[in-house]
Formats: C-alpha cells, structure tokens, sequence
C-alpha cells in the first residue's frame, strides 16, 4: 500500500511539535466519528432487527424469524450468485483494460487523449452512464438504429432480452465503463510514485516485451498501490442499486435490489428480512473479497514463475495486447458519451421511428414540461452537494493541517479509515441507519441526507486533495514563520489561496460523488427529498426516453458543472500569475 | 536584551537515538558572518532548523542559543525574529511583487503602500508593484526575496544556500548585496554553503561540520 514518505523535501521542512498545535488533533477525531459514527451505528442498526431486535429492547427477544423469510425468498441463492458473478466479473474486466491500457499505451498521444477525457468521464453519475448505455444498446436503441435495416434487415425493434438479462452482462458492462476510468484515474496517481521509466528501460534493454515487462516490473509495486480502490470497485460492483436497477436483472434481480424493496415495502414488517438481507450481502462480499484475494495470490505465483522462465513476451502479444485495450477503452469512452448524446437527440426528439438514425422531427414539448421543475431540483441537488462538499472540505483540510503541525504522518490504518466508507457495502449499513433514524424519533429528510452524503463524499475529496496538500512546499511556511508570522496567517493566506486549484477540484469531485447518491439519498429521507438522481431513476421504470432523455442530461450537466468552475476559476483569478497557471 | 548577536553556548544537536551530529560553541556578532561548511547529511540544514524552531522529532538538542541575549529555543518558531533566505528566492507566486514585499512588513505598520514602494526603490526596482513575480530575472528575485526578509525586521538573517542556483556573474553581485544589507542593518548571519567562494566572501569565522557518516 502506500508509503507515505517523511513529510517535506528537506530536514529543514520538517514542521515540529510547536505551541497550539495540540488542539488540531480535534479534526482527525471528528472526522472518524463523522465516517464511522453512521457505519457502525447502521450496521448495528442492522444487526439487532435482522435477529428481531431494536435500539430500545436490545436483543431479549433473540429470533430467527426473519431469516427464515429470507431464505423462503424464491430464487435468493441465484440472486446472490449473480450479485457475486456480475460484480467480480466487472471488477475484473475493468482492471485488465485499465492496466493493459496503462502497461501499452503510456506515454503516447492515445494515452494523454485519455487522460484528459477522464474528469469528465469521472463526474458523469453511475445512473447517467447506466442510462446512457440503456439507450445505446437496447433493441430499439441507437446500435441496432445504425445498422438496420442495411445490416439486420430489421424493420421494428427485434425481440431481444438485452437489458436486464438473466445472467447480467448488461449490469457488468455498465459497471465496467463507470469503474474503468476511476481504476485509470487511481492507476495514474500511484504511479507518480513508482518510477516506470527507470523500471521499463531496464525491462526492454534485458529483451522483453513493452506488456508483458510492464506486468513483471512496474505492475507488482503498482498493485500494492490500488489495493484499497481496486477493493472499493469489487465492494461497489457487487452491491450497487443504482445500475442494477436499470440494467440489472429481474426474475430474480441481484441481492441489494430485493433488499432495497423490502426496505421500501408498505409492509413494516419486511424490514426485518431487509436487515437479515443486508447481513448476507455483507458476507457475500466477505467472500467476494476472500476469492479476489485468493486470484491475487495465483497471479503472484505466476509472476514468480513468469520472471523465472525467462520468457521475454516480445513481439506479436505486444500488438494483439494494444488493439485489445485500446478497444475496450475506446467502446468504454463511447458507451458513456454516446450514450449522453443520445439522450440530448432524445430530448428534443419528435417524431423518431425505428429504424431511423436521426428524428424526423424535433421540438422542445419536453423541455417546456419539464425545464422548470428540473431546474428547481437542480437547485436542490447543487445544494445539497456543495454542502456536501464543503463539509468534506473543512474536515479534510483540518485533518491535512493537523498531520502537518504535529509532524505526524497518516499511518495505513488512517487511510483505511477513510476509504471504509467505500469498503462497506451500502446496502449493508443504511438500511440500519434509517431503522436507528426512524426509532429514536430523529425522522427523516435533509440534513439525515446531507450527513450520509458526507460519509461518501468525505473520502473522494480526501483522496483528491491530500496529494497536493502534502507535496506544498514546506519552505513557505518557515519562511513566512521566520517572518514572525502565525501558523493561521500562513495557511490563511499563503498555503490555501496557493492550493486553491486543487482545492476546487477536490470540491468538484466531491460535489459530483453527491450528485450521483441514489441510495443514501432514497434511504435517509424516506424517499421524501427528491434530487435528480432519485428521478431519473424513478422516471426510467416509465420507460419514456424523451423525459428520461433530458432529466439524465441536466444530471450529468449538473456533475460536470462543478469541474468546470474548478477548472475556470483558478484560471481566471491568476491569469496575471503565471506561476500559478503552469502547475 | 541587548545587542549581542547570536551565542552558542554547548549547543548539541544529537539523534533521538543518541549519537551526537554537531556540537558548537560560538559568538556571532551583529553584522559578523558565520558559515557553516560540510557535505550534505553533515547537519547544516539541521543546525538552521534548530535555530529556526522546526527541529524534525528525529532530532533532540541540548545546551542554548542566545539572540541579543535572549533564549532562542525556548520561544515559538514566529517570536524568534530570524529572517530566513533559501536558494529558491521562493517569492509567493500567488501575490504581485508588491503583496510580496508588503508580507513581510509587521502588521501595525502604517503607511504600508509608501513603505513597499520606498523598499522597492531601495532594490533599484521602482513601480514593480503589481509586477507578476515569474516575469522577474534571477537577480531581481533574490534582491525582492532580501527586501521581503529585512521588512520583517528580523534580529538575525540565516542564509541556507542562498547563492548555489545562481550564474556565476550575478552570483558574486547578489552576494556583495545580501552582506552589504545585512551589515548595514546591524545582523549578526549565518550562511550555510558548500562553495569556498562564499566563506571567503563572507571572511568571518567558519565551522566546518567534515566529513562524518550518518
């Protein structure tokens, strides 16, 4: 994992204990209650009704009751193993393409075109890009629109179970296009840490192949560094609602769905089998993680055995390893932005019959019925997210400067701490935070919402901040300190206003991962606070394309719109700075 | 207090495990120039820190600093008055030319605009004010980074290597400047360097810390 080195470039860098900066220790303490304050009171809120129990009787009436309605469920044992199957395979696909395209294409013209497509892949929410894909690949969709009838000899929609196949190719398709780019964006941090170059230089003057001396020189001290994310995706993948209930399976759907019902059934007393529910799907991502564990081992077995065979891998598998992960970078990139062109044509769509490629006609019906409420309930999500993010924001620069003034550095288990809320299943635990919520009479609404907003906003804007916070030149503060001035007058005026591009970004992508949240959002306001996540997944059972078309195009303008302003601000205040602008 | 310079009276910096890394005792007096010598790992940027007050934990120090007098190590890092130059002129890229002089000025200090502009003229850079400080020449920055350093009257001036990423010709320039101001205000200095040019330059006492394994 990652070896946080000393803080500072020098000795003299080095910050030491100095008067006050005690006190500073308060934000790394609130920042754990405010990250395991709702896990762990959730997952207890979990555990105790699962087995018949409450926050105000405890566990005196022990029962097993709901369990056994939970194991009555029809088709329980295949749900589980679909959740299991789609959310390992799309792990697995995701960061093979991620790191084939890394190991074969770094460096180039390509690769860079990547890069900067990345943000914005990033921001778009996992039900737009869900959505986006539906419209794509379903059989009325835009695929089959551009090549019929000149290649199917389709005249009308054939009759295809696309999405929501019973076996989830669908679902594991649009979790990859989502999770590739993040395993990129986290492949692409870690490795400013581990030298390539010098690695690969060494790799091909001993003969090997560009892949396959990636995969034995610079792969194993990547991977310690991607552990953790590459976990986040599995836990993610195996337990999502959101994709799932767009392009997931029915009969059965996978296990987070049918416990999301039972949450939200009229009958109260399926609660109960919800948190037996979300019990086994934490186990079932236990064992997830337990099989992933098991891989990684073997391929550490084979690339001890790789390296000792000697064989050089150059060559042919070189060009075959390129086209493949350039492919699937490239279907990645277009399902998503494909798919939210198609929802801007749909949105203004008349009349468009299949198979035609493009509308015979367009007009703005939809935008004029649903323009203003979409922007009302933008306004809504914006501020719930810039909350969100602020909150975040404050935390984490707290918990950077205290690590800072106390000279302390973030041990592993501090990094663990911020990426649990990642690793824990949502599923597993909110269910239990709305039980704990609705009994100790809290209710629900916006600011349950906001809190469990933090939770899952907090890590992002920690992840994407603490890199540039750290790497600040240290100097600055010595000088400035030798000037007689205080620690508060530096961070005030010297190292925030120089952070301030970071800082934004950090924010957008806080604001982004807010934006997106389905189920907090659902779960902790009793499906009272409406954001554009909640409808454009409540309007996409309705199956209208023109409404959903245009409700999923103002949520992802609304995810991107932060990273834009990240982008254009800083820009603008230091246009006269250039030692601002080439960093 | 007084006006005595910097004394070292059995000042020891030492490993948190134990073993010793220097040892010195010495009197700089005000516009007197001590350079400290040594190769890199010898504890040169160690001693600067120590007397700035950013000791690393690696590190314990017994014995004291005297500043005009006064107990140095006792005090926070921002009372202790010892105006620091590195060999990046390190100017705030953020702030113009103008912010940047104006940092370093105390904070009841009135007529704070005349001030900048006045020191500005001083270093022979007059209406720089709202000058981007990257548009600046090498040269230029480091007179900008001295002035910045002297406006927050501070009772010691420490040069940690100041001159090193310097051309040749303006090296000696900027070097003939920085002893000339710090003179002039009365400064006791300590430079730390691995150039002889620089010790000659600066003909006051040496403390050579050698050779020694860390």
């Amino acid at each position: 994992m990652q070896e946080l080195k000393p803080i500072g470039q020098s000795a003299l860098a080095l910050p030491s204990k100095t008067h006050k900066n005690q006190s500073w220790g308060f934000f790394p303490v609130l920042t754990i209650l405010v990250l395991i304050g709702p896990i762990v009171s959730g997952l207890v809120g979990t555990i105790l009704p699962a087995f018949g129990g409450s926050f105000q009787s405890g566990l005196s009436a022990l029962s097993f009751e709901y369990w056994g309605h939970l194991i009555e469920t029809p088709g329980l044992a295949r749900s589980a193993w679909l959740s299991l199957k789609t959310g390992l395979i799309s792990t697995f696909v995701s960061l093979l393409v991620c790191l084939l395209l890394v190991a074969s294409w770094q460096g180039t013209k390509i690769f860079l075109f990547f890069e900067r497509l990345l943000s914005p892949l990033l921001s778009v929410p996992h039900a737009a890009a869900a959505l986006g894909l539906t419209f794509l690949i379903a059989p009325s969709g835009w695929v089959f629109r551009l090549i019929s009838p000149w290649a199917t000899g389709l005249q009308r929609p054939a009759d295809l179970l696309i999405l929501g196949d019973p076996d989830g190719w669908a679902l594991s398709a649009g979790l990859i296009i989502k999770e590739m780019p993040f395993l990129l964006l986290m492949s692409l941090a870690a490795l400013s840490q581990v030298d390539t170059a010098s690695r690969m230089r060494i790799a091909l003057s001993l003969g090997y192949g560009q892949v396959r001396g990636w995969m034995l020189c610079v792969l194993p001290a990547l991977y310690r560094q991607i552990r953790l994310p590459v976990y986040a995706v599995i836990v993610y993948s195996m337990s999502n609602v959101d994709v799932s209930m767009i392009l997931g399976p029915t009969a059965p759907p996978t296990l987070s769905i049918y416990i999301l019902n039972w949450m939200t059934d009229h009958d109260l007393a399926l609660r109960n089998v919800a948190a037996a529910g979300a019990i086994l799907q934490l186990a079932l991502v236990l064992i997830g993680l337990l099989i992933w564990r098991l891989g990684e081992k073997l391929c550490a077995l084979w690339t001890q055995r790789a390296i000792s065979s000697g064989k050089r891998g150059a060559g042919q598998s070189d060009v075959i390893f390129r086209l493949l992960a350039l492919i699937f970078a490239a279907a990645s990139l277009l399902a998503i932005f494909g798919g939210l062109l198609s929802q801007v044509i749909w949105s203004f769509a008349g009349r468009w019959r299949f198979p035609e490629a493009l509308p015979s006609s367009f007009t703005t019906r939809i935008w004029e019925r649903h323009g203003a409420s979409a922007l009302e309930m933008s306004m809504t999500t914006l501020a719930l997210a810039l909350l969100a993010a602020l909150i975040a924001l404050i935390l984490t620069i707290g918990c950077l400067e205290a690590e800072f003034r106390r000279g302390r550095v973030m041990q592993r288990a501090g990094l663990i701490l911020i990426y649990l809320p990642l690793l824990v299943p949502q599923i597993a635990f909110l269910p239990g935070l709305q039980i704990l919520l609705l009994q100790i009479g809290a209710g629900l609404g916006f600011w349950p919402v906001l809190m469990s907003h933090v939770v899952f906003v907090l890590p992002y804007v920690f992840l994407a901040l603490s890199g540039p916070y750290r790497a600040w030149d240290h100097r600055f503060h010595t000088l400035a300190t030798a000037m007689g001035k205080s620690a508060f007058v530096v961070l005030w005026r010297l190292r925030l206003p120089m952070l301030l591009a970071p800082i934004l970004t950090a924010m957008a992508v806080g604001m982004a991962v807010s934006v997106g949240q389905f189920l907090p959002t659902l779960l902790a306001s009793g499906g009272r606070l409406a954001t554009l996540t909640t409808e454009a997944i409540a309007l996409s059972s309705g199956g209208d394309r023109r409404v959903i078309g245009a409700w999923v195009l103002i949520l992802s303008v609304a995810a991107w719109l932060p990273f834009s302003i990240a982008l254009f601000v800083p820009r603008f205040i230091y246009r006269k700075r250039l030692g601002m602008l080439h960093e | 207090m007084n006006n005595s310079g910097f004394e070292f009276k059995d000042f020891t910096i030492s490993h948190a495990k134990g073993a010793e890394l220097l040892s010195i005792t010495a009197q700089v007096a005000p516009g007197e120039i001590l350079s400290v010598m040594g190769p890199s790992g010898s504890g040169k940027s160690t001693l600067l820190s120590a007397i700035i007050g950013n000791l690393p934990k690696a590190f314990t120090h017994t014995g004291q600093i005297l500043l005009d007098g006064l107990q140095l190590d006792k005090r926070a890092p921002q009372h202790r008055k010892t105006g620091i130059l590195f060999q990046d002129h390190l100017l705030f890229p953020h702030m113009s030319v103008g912010q940047n002089i104006g940092f370093g000025l105390p904070k009841m200090a009135v007529g704070k605009a005349d001030l900048i502009a006045e020191a500005l003229k001083d270093i022979d850079l007059e209406g720089y004010e709202d000058r981007d400080p990257e548009t600046l020449s090498g040269g230029q920055r480091a007179r900008v980074a001295l002035m910045r350093t002297l406006l927050a009257e501070p009772k010691a001036l420490l040069l940690d290597e100041p001159f090193s990423r310097l051309d040749t010709d303006l090296r000696e320039k900027i070097r003939d400047f920085v002893f000339t101001r710090a003179r002039a205000a009365g400064l006791p200095v300590i430079l730390v360097t691995h150039d002889v040019e620089d010790v000659q330059a600066a003909g006051g006492q040496v403390l050579d810390l050698g050779e020694r394994e860390l």
